[in-house]
């Protein structure tokens, strides 16, 4: 079955409080070399029949609309091979 | 996927089955197929394990909590309207007004997994109130943790914390109390114990049962899928730590996860199906789940249920009919209804979008009957399963050790002399961790939804107002003190019981009723039992001299890390009446020129206290004398003061005594006080002692007279301590003194800097 | 005056916003999130909660709600609406209002007395107030930190459209310490504390909250 996966992540000038604690807990957990993390979240869409390529463009509205909040965030959306 | 049915049972009798890894012994899998007449199939071997199973038949302490039973089924207001047996017991509180009220454990599975397993926590007993017909308007969470600051605290706690406020706050119930005790016991085995208190008109009364043949049996709510699959039977009866001593992966039960959205959908839901009068009878899905609430359902009506199990909807396609039973999701309820009101019942739960299935029928057999794919997969006589499970009279023994733990006194200790010794202590205790400022963990939680909080934590007892009309509410505290039950466990549960029972009192509560959560270590070992029976007949005979019943509550056994069991903790939740909310009393010193009144007698006792504990690490003695005829003397005397307007605020004396009551009611609204010590007492007994009976109020200025008659008519002892001022500072004349800001910082700060801010 | 108060399946706190209304002398109107539009009111409130369990986004699936789109069409034709903590969630995800609310930046719910400064008095939700003036509500919420980009920060300034700010401790790491703002026509405010919470000295810690709704009752009366 094709599938759309969407990424929607907080732009980058939105504090992200939970990013920053993974950092945090990381590197008391001994993982340097790290200089930030992020977190976002993935929206894997299952499609029924349609080809997932004419898809994308109702995805991206679906994601503007719904699934990401242009305010605070970005997306990003493409097929999954 | 083979499926194992009845002919199949019958025809197989001798085919092994794994009735010792489902937590059965020997004698208990032969008396079921004693019961069938043949082996059971692989589903009714679930049914009865599960539902055999410690956490669900209450096998190793039945016979103890009988006594309960025997206590008289009425409160001052009137007779029960449920009791003890139903899902939550039910309290007359006046004006057609009955409250319902259980506490229950979740306590295992929040170590596992500590947000999801204190949120399912919280969900669960949720549920059971609602079961009852009444609307649940606040919960409280009596937690235990090890030691502050244990690295797996680090973990435990914030996790139990998130998970009791995403949920509670998530559903829209005010969280308006409860306790966070930590002991080096509960490392491994932390305690969250959730009370939920619900309301309802008499008339709304529902209890769990199937009757009506040809009813129809809804399960509605959530999907069915495979959580938490024999986590009560699995969790309950055996540890279930690897070898290693981490919490374990390889038995590791797959954890509940909690939907709270889910069932705020599913209270309001319930709540229009019982206004509608669609519901003949109900019970929630919670531990065991289908097991449970078909063979409870069936068992208490009369006659018996077919269910069709390929009717329950699945989140998982994949499960067995086994797992099916056995399946421990949220959000789910069980409704029998007439068939004449299905239709109106599917349309309603349409309406909240909540899922309903008609699964099965009551049926005129006295037989739990389950069908898979056409076929019979559970034929059993529903009480042998609900009601009738084994029941064990444990060997019980005081311990050996016993005796040098009450010859262990604490007189020995070196006390601290002088002014500076003194002042020194009261800072210290003050940031200890059982006494130091609980907001970090209660900021979390949502008290003012619903707008009828009239008093919630750090208050000493909830008060929730019940009628807007004419101000009737309720008030509700859970107290458990580990340290003095282990060292006497029939006083240690009375001092919980009289602990409890003050809180509500001081708020100028009548003290009603009383739910229980006795949490203790392995039944197996006698001393763990010797201190459950003797902590089950104070408790019994505590409510008996006080005149309230035990409406109902849960134990929780095999707390313990190998041989090492918890503190005994008997959780005593006591629940008060409040004929107008406009009149309760808060604590904290608010206006300069009041007085201060010590009411009761100061000993000189310090068997397990929190002085003993914090600067000596001492453990032994006696606990403080209880005498519940002066409690209810105290609860009395104060019901009047606050009917009279005599006192403007009271507050409970207990762990860590004056000083700490003092230390709470000078920061609450930033007052100071100048205290002195009566002539009769020596400063450290008077500032530390934890003799019971005993509250501080503060009378408004000109009240004096009126205040001290109404004691001395009552012969109550009562000393003019102090005189609240806003000279900022807490002083005990002729000893030391303190500024309040050095005061809060030491009593505020420690959550906060061991769990970051 | 009837004020309208929205019932999402999550709402949470919109018993506490009709008994608010009541308090403040105003006809309290119970609407349902299913209803088609908002019949007679003459103002609506979007109270707390999780509107639709609010795990996507808060307020994100709420925007979508059947009588939303008759509440946005009032707003933009100039009636008062107040959105309170999840109600102010909604309104920015329905762009009535710029920004954003986002997790607590010390990822905690906090429940907790707040003072607020009230920042702009001229608004139908604080005319009640003065501004400058100092009160105390609750404030409870989970994802209550409001964000929104520099210019637009900037602009909300500039045009005095910060309806009240935070003073002492900030509980959510909201951006410039806001509690609240207004749209540029001045009748659309959204507040993360809850008024609604602060109106009986019984049940909390003020009555300070009771403002927002005699200023709306004043405003529309007074029109």
């Amino acid at each position: 079955m094709p599938r759309v996966v969407v990424d929607v992540m907080l732009k980058p000038e939105i504090l992200d409080p939970q990013g920053k604690a993974v950092h945090g807990a990381l590197e008391r957990l001994g993982f340097d070399g790290i200089s930030a993390v992020r977190q976002g979240k993935r929206f894997e869409i299952e499609l029924d029949g349609k080809e997932a390529s004419d898809a994308v463009a109702e995805i991206e509205e679906a994601a503007s609309t719904l699934l990401a909040n242009p305010v605070i965030e970005d997306f990003d959306v493409r097929v999954e091979p | 996927m083979t499926v194992d049915t009845i002919e199949n049972a019958a025809k197989t009798p001798d085919d092994p089955q794994p009735w010792a890894e489902l937590g059965l012994k020997d004698d208990e899998y032969a008396r079921i197929r004693d019961i069938l007449g043949r082996r059971p199939t692989s589903s009714e071997l679930a049914m009865y394990s599960v539902m055999w199973s410690e956490h669900c038949s209450y096998k190793s302490s039945k016979v103890h909590l009988r006594r309960f039973g025997e206590l008289q089924q009425e409160t001052s207001v009137g007779k029960l309207l449920a009791g003890i047996g139903e899902n939550a017991g039910v309290v007359d509180v006046g004006n057609g007004y009955a409250v319902t009220f259980k506490i229950e454990s979740h306590n295992h599975p929040s170590y596992v997994e500590p947000y999801q397993g204190a949120a399912t926590g919280v969900g669960g007993i949720v549920r059971d109130i609602l079961a009852m017909g009444a609307r649940p308007v606040g919960v409280m969470d009596s937690l235990r943790f090890g030691p502050l600051d244990a690295p797996d605290t680090q973990r435990v706690l914030p996790g139990v914390v998130a998970g009791v406020g995403g949920y509670g706050n998530c559903l829209g119930l005010p969280n308006v109390g409860g306790e966070v005790v930590f002991d080096p016991t509960y490392a491994r085995n932390p305690l969250v114990n959730a009370l939920c208190v619900g309301v309802m008109r008499h008339e709304q009364l529902h209890l769990a049962k199937a009757s009506g043949v040809g009813n129809q049996v809804i399960l509605y709510g959530a999907r069915t899928g495979g959580d938490g699959i024999g986590g009560v039977s699995v969790l309950a009866s055996e540890t279930f730590e690897d070898s290693d001593g981490s919490a374990g992966s390889s038995r590791r039960p797959s954890v509940q996860v909690g939907d709270p959205f889910m069932e705020k959908l599913l209270i309001e839901c319930t709540l229009q199906l019982f206004s509608e009068g669609l519901i003949a009878g109900i019970q929630d899905l919670g531990g065991a789940g289908l097991s449970c609430a078909t063979s409870e359902l069936a068992s208490a009506g009369d006659g018996g249920m077919h269910v069709v199990l390929d009717r329950v909807p699945l989140r998982d396609s994949t499960l067995a009919p086994e797992e099916i039973l056995m399946s421990e999701s949220q959000e789910r309820m069980m409704a029998v209804v007439e068939p004449a009101s299905v239709e109106r019942f599917m349309e309603i739960c349409r309406t909240w979008d909540v899922r309903a299935d008609v699964i099965g029928e009551v049926t005129p057999a006295g037989r739990l009957t389950v069908e898979w794919r056409g076929e019979t997969v559970v034929d059993v006589p529903p009480r042998t399963v609900a009601h009738e499970g084994p029941v064990y009279q444990r060997p019980y023994e005081r311990p050996a050790w016993q005796d040098d733990l009450e010859a262990a006194s604490p007189s020995s200790l070196a006390r601290p002399s002088g002014g500076d010794a003194l002042r020194e202590t009261l800072i210290r205790m003050a940031a200890s961790a059982n006494l130091c400022s609980r907001s970090w963990v209660t900021d979390q939680y949502d008290r003012y939804v619903l707008g009828n909080t009239v008093l919630a934590q750090p208050d000493d007892a909830g008060v929730i107002r019940i009628d807007e009309e004419s101000g009737l509410g309720i008030a509700m505290a859970t107290d458990g003190n580990g340290r003095y039950t282990k060292l006497d466990p029939y006083s240690g549960a009375q001092l919980a019981l009289a602990e409890a029972y003050r809180n509500v009192a001081v708020t100028g509560a009548r003290p009603l009723a009383v739910t229980d959560c006795l949490n203790f270590g392995s039944p197996e070992d006698p001393g763990v039992m010797w201190q459950f029976a003797e902590a089950v007949r104070g408790l019994a005979d505590g409510c008996q001299q006080l005149g309230m019943p035990v409406t109902g509550g849960n134990v929780s056994l095999y707390n313990q890390t190998g041989d090492t069991p918890i503190l005994p903790t008997p959780i005593v939740g006591v629940l008060g009446v409040v004929d107008d909310v406009r009149s309760r009393i808060p604590y904290g010193f608010r206006e300069p020129g009041q007085i201060i009144y010590l009411l009761g007698a100061t000993r000189d006792e310090f068997g397990g206290s929190e002085w003993a504990h914090v600067v000596h690490g001492h453990l032994g003695g006696a606990p403080p004398a209880v005498d519940l005829d002066v409690e209810r003397e105290l609860a009395d005397l104060l019901y009047h003061a606050c009917r009279d307007g005599l006192v403007t605020s009271a507050h409970d004396l207990s762990d860590g005594g004056l000083g700490q009551a003092l230390t709470e009611s000078v920061l609450r609204h930033g007052m100071g006080a100048r205290v002195w010590v009566p002539d009769d007492l020596d400063p450290f007994v008077f500032l530390f002692s934890e003799s019971s009976a005993r509250a501080v109020v503060s009378v408004p200025h000109g009240e004096e007279v009126r205040f001290t008659s109404l004691c001395e008519g009552r012969r109550f002892p009562h000393a003019r301590i102090g005189v609240v001022d806003d000279a900022g500072v807490l002083e005990v004349q002729g000893q030391f003194s303190i500024p309040l800001d050095e005061l809060r910082r030491a009593h505020e700060s420690r959550l906060a800097q061991t769990f970051g801010d | 005056m009837r004020i309208g108060v929205v019932t999402f399946p999550g709402s949470l706190d919109d018993g506490d916003a009709l008994r608010a209304v009541r308090l403040s002398a105003g006809e309290a109107v119970p609407l349902w999130h299913g209803e088609p539009d908002v019949r007679d009111v003459d103002a609506v409130v979007l109270p707390g909660g999780f509107a639709y369990g609010d795990y996507l986004r808060c307020g994100a699936i709420a925007r979508f709600a059947p009588i939303m789109e008759s509440v946005i069409d009032a707003a933009r034709g100039g009636m008062p609406v107040l959105g309170i903590c999840n109600g102010f969630q909604v309104l920015c995800e329905a762009h009535l209002l710029p920004g954003a609310l986002v997790r607590n930046d010390r990822r905690k719910f906090v429940c907790r007395d707040q003072r607020l400064r009230i920042e702009n008095a001229r608004t139908l939700w604080t005319s009640s107030y003065t501004a400058g003036q100092e009160i105390v509500v609750p404030v409870k919420n989970g994802e209550g930190g409001y964000v929104a980009d520099e210019p637009t920060l900037d602009r909300l300034e500039a045009e005095r459209r910060v309806v009240a700010r935070y003073a002492g401790e900030n509980p959510n790491g909201s951006y410039r310490d806001i509690a609240g703002v207004v749209n540029e026509r001045g009748n659309v405010v959204g507040l993360m504390p809850h008024p609604e919470h602060a109106v009986d000295e019984l049940t909390g810690p003020s009555t300070d909250g009771l403002g927002f709704f005699t200023s709306v009752l004043e405003s529309v009366v007074g029109a």
